[in-house]
């Protein structure tokens, strides 16, 4: 009865528009329903684990990427431009089946599924996180460093505790984005097989034939996702800022 | 200069130093001794290289000519007798610079806890021994926000004696600062001068000046135009530019 009284009023309101549409396929009253819709849910956690996972990474590699972006010297500089702007214009699907499909040739080590996605997706995000990172950094006032210098703070420290926790603070709404668009992206794995909810949402296209609704249903799915994202960070936002007040 | 006898040792050695922004060249061969436990107040217009003259002795400005001496540490960019200099020698900014994330307490703590190594225990001992100093102990879990502008420079203040330096250096502490409170901060600093800190002030306060300095040193243009005990300079000024520029601050 849950289950009906949450899902009829999205098919109605999708029966509305014209077109024939056979909501049968993901009708969580029938046996046949109910288990297609739970198998196009499970694919959630794979994409959870991908994004999440390749985020963690991205952000790390890419805070590695910003420092240098911010040093004096230009050596170090070129570095940084130099990895942002190779990395930024490979398109992420390329990368996934460069990863996937040609990595092992050139390595010898051949990488699952989950460790190719996780690794295209950090890798193309990370050039975009540097930028986030270094734009961060950069928009600290110079008084800060003065003051942590004044201090005799070394170089880690003054970042550790003075000036990173204050360009995180600041960039969390773009670190959010991220998120957001990492979950989509992550969609695009399943063209190398990972199960996670675009390629869930295939497979039951093939097998039931009503493209319409199940990837209907699959916007969906995204957009609860997503919409728990953006409540999460928010909500961070907020607190992270009441502490500062 | 100023070498007598009865001094003790220049705990601060500025030997015909230069420093350049770009073209503009922002000190002129600059040349000055400050003493253990002396208090020197630095003054002139805007733009002659009073504020370049402190930066250059904690090397928040690297000089490009010239030798900087401070506790017997000749300064280069060797990182490690930098933070031998700097943890030596503390600074005050005229615009605070606390670190805002931070409540006042941890402002005054990180310093002790990551440099000097001290526990959290002793480094909030020691935080709350230099608030009360200050005069705001009930302030100690605010956040810089919270506070007015001069409670934040009392804040900066106490965060720098936090690391117990030799040398205090106040870079126009009160500039930023509502006429209301600089008299809280110059107190506090009068005080401070009664410990026998040694402390190199730039500052426009003609009424501190000549209440806590031993040494006035009156710059322009990148140079040092005027030395002298504050009596004597204030009474008689050798130079005509700083006849004129006494006149100028005082005159309202």
């Amino acid at each position: 009865m849950k289950r009906l009284a949450i899902f009829a009023p999205v098919f109605l309101l999708l029966s509305g528009c014209s077109g024939n549409w056979g909501w049968y396929v993901v009708d969580p009253t029938t046996a046949n329903g109910w288990s297609n819709l739970q198998f196009m849910v499970t694919g959630a956690y794979y994409t959870i684990l991908l994004s999440v996972t390749a985020i963690t990474i991205s952000i790390i590699v890419g805070l590695l990427v910003a420092l240098p972006g911010i040093s004096e010297k230009r050596g170090w500089r070129a570095f940084n431009r130099g990895y942002v702007e190779v990395v930024r214009a490979v398109p992420i699907l390329v990368l996934i089946l460069w990863v996937y499909y040609g990595l092992p040739t050139l390595t010898g080590i051949t990488l699952s599924v989950f460790w190719a996605g996780v690794l295209a997706l950090a890798l193309s995000d990370s050039a975009f996180q540097a930028e986030i990172f270094r734009a961060g950094i950069q928009s600290i006032d110079k008084g800060q460093y003065e003051a942590a210098q004044s201090v005799s703070l070394n170089y880690r420290d003054t970042m550790r505790y003075v000036i990173l926790p204050q360009a995180i603070r600041r960039i969390l709404p773009a670190l959010g984005n991220q998120l957001v668009y990492m979950l989509k992206m992550s969609s695009l794995v399943s063209v190398i097989g990972m199960q996670e909810l675009t390629r869930k949402a295939n497979v039951l296209v093939v097998v039931e034939y009503r493209p319409l609704e199940i990837y209907t249903i699959l916007v969906l799915e995204y957009l609860v996702l997503i919409l728990i994202v953006s409540a999460g960070v928010r909500w961070l936002e907020r607190r992270m800022s009441s502490s500062e007040a | 200069m100023n070498d007598t006898p009865s001094k003790p040792e220049a705990v601060i050695s500025m030997r015909k130093v230069s420093k350049f922004f770009g073209a503009f060249q922002a000190l002129k061969d600059v040349s000055i001794d400050v003493h253990l436990g002396e208090r020197v107040v630095v003054c002139g217009p805007s733009g002659s290289g009073k504020s370049t003259l402190i930066r250059c002795i904690n090397r928040l400005e690297a000089h490009e000519k010239g030798e900087i001496v401070v506790d017997g540490i000749t300064l280069t960019s060797d990182p490690e007798s930098l933070e031998k200099i700097r943890g030596n020698v503390g600074m005050v900014f005229q615009q605070f610079n606390l670190f805002p994330h931070l409540t006042v307490l941890e402002n005054l703590t990180l310093g002790p806890r990551r440099v000097l190594g001290l526990s959290e225990e002793d480094a909030k001992s020691r935080a709350m021994t230099y608030l009360e100093r200050v005069q705001i102990p009930d302030q100690a879990n605010k956040f810089p926000r919270q506070l007015s502008g001069g409670q934040q420079q009392r804040v900066a203040i106490a965060r720098s004696l936090c690391m117990e330096p030799r040398i205090l250096l106040f870079d126009e502490p009160t500039s930023a600062l509502d006429p209301e409170m600089i008299a809280e901060v110059l107190d506090v600093m009068t005080e401070l001068a009664s410990t026998g800190m040694t402390m190199i002030v730039v500052t426009h306060e003609m009424g501190f000046a000549r209440k806590v300095a031993d040494t006035m040193v009156f710059m322009d243009q990148g140079e040092i135009v005027e030395v002298g005990p504050p009596e004597e300079v204030f009474t008689a000024p050798k130079s005509q530019r700083f006849a004129k520029f006494l006149k100028q601050i005082l005159n309202h």
